[in-house]
């Protein structure tokens, strides 16, 4: 039994070996690797960070929810509260502007070869997370608790057949990409 | 096999590769793709080294993997993978200043380094409070329409632009 577990484990670890070799790839061959790309998004003179975020959603979403509708995938949303997500999300927002990478994009700024990324940005995202744990007890019980809803969907939330929000949601995102790419963006 | 010598795919190719990525990793490893609590779950095995298992009983630390975990394999795949990709291509090369950094501020590595460090700092921070990030929020939450993750996927553009207009001086 225990060595039953430990194979497990280490097919678990190896499977995410092999998919994160694949995600690091697809992000370097999407020039999301580089700092200038990612700058270039957030000062809105380079697209390139939305088109790949959208590509991934409008493939990703029907795919998921149809293998949720088949049973063999459970969804996992992350519960949250709008002291969670719009607090956090607005810091997080000011550290991928004045990192210029993002968490997934940072590995793979190092598999790059790019040193601010190796020797500024990954000692200061763990210093950051560790100082969020020295926090969250605090933060869990005060700030955290505004405007919570928990695990929700969109479908649940607006009480629909999930197919009334994920096909109209697919043609929604495919109109803004093509609206960019008519903007010339 | 052009296209693994190719520099630069065109964004929805290497968008559409990742949402059949992530297809994948909810089949087969019931987990969908997100990074960021392994950079936490790398500063509680650091803790490890000098706090022993006393780390484990930090709330926080708690509710997250403080041992090598399916995550933290994935995002060392990630940066094998770039590595992997960028010599292929014959883009990869070591740097220290972004060429769009060093027009603005110059191309001493220091202050760079420094800012890149401070940036970090406030990512991680961010990400833990968030619950997520770019990929785990941005991508997978918002393909799964969690209202959690469409929200911060939101702000962390919101908060991102506004940041580096001021940081550019755009504003």
């Amino acid at each position: 039994m225990t060595t039953r577990t430990a194979t497990r484990k280490r097919r678990d670890l190896l499977l995410g070996l092999v998919f994160g070799l694949a995600f690091g790839f697809f992000l370097q061959k999407g020039g999301v690797t580089n700092y200038d790309v990612i700058i270039g998004q957030l000062l809105l003179e380079d697209f390139t960070v939305l088109k790949i975020m959208l590509a991934a959603v409008i493939v990703g979403m029907p795919g998921v929810y149809a293998m949720k509708r088949l049973g063999w995938v459970e969804l996992q949303p992350k519960a949250g509260s709008l002291g969670i997500n719009l607090v956090g999300g607005l810091i997080f927002g000011v550290g991928f502007a004045v990192l210029g990478y993002c968490p997934g994009t940072l590995a793979g700024a190092v598999g790059n070869g790019y040193l601010d990324a190796l020797v500024g940005g990954l000692a200061g995202i763990i210093v950051g997370s560790d100082l969020y744990a020295q926090v969250y007890p605090r933060v869990r019980a005060g700030i955290q608790r505004w405007g919570d809803f928990g695990d929700l969907t969109l479908p649940r939330w607006l009480k629909v057949n999930d197919w009334l929000v994920v096909i109209p949601a697919m043609i929604l995102l495919t109109l803004l990409l093509v609206w960019l790419e008519t903007a010339g963006l | 096999m052009d296209w693994l010598t190719q520099v630069r795919w065109s964004p929805y190719a290497a968008g559409a590769a990742i949402g059949v990525l992530s297809w994948l990793t909810f089949l087969i490893s019931k987990k969908p793709l997100g990074c960021s609590t392994s950079f936490a779950t790398t500063g509680a095995m650091l803790r490890r080294l000098f706090q022993g298992d006393k780390v484990e009983q930090q709330p926080y630390y708690r509710t997250i993997a403080t041992r090598v975990d399916w995550q933290w394999m994935l995002v060392l795949g990630v940066a094998l993978g770039a590595f992997l990709s960028a010599q292929l291509s014959g883009d990869f090369a070591w740097q220290w200043v972004p060429a769009s950094w060093a027009t603005a501020f110059g191309n001493a590595p220091l202050p760079r380094v420094l800012v890149a460090a401070i940036g970090g700092v406030l990512m991680g921070f961010g990400s833990r409070w968030a619950g997520g990030c770019t990929s785990g929020h941005g991508i997978s939450g918002t393909l799964q329409l969690a209202v959690s993750s469409w929200i911060s996927a939101i702000c962390f553009f919101v908060g991102g632009i506004a940041a580096a207009f001021l940081l550019f001086g755009r504003i």
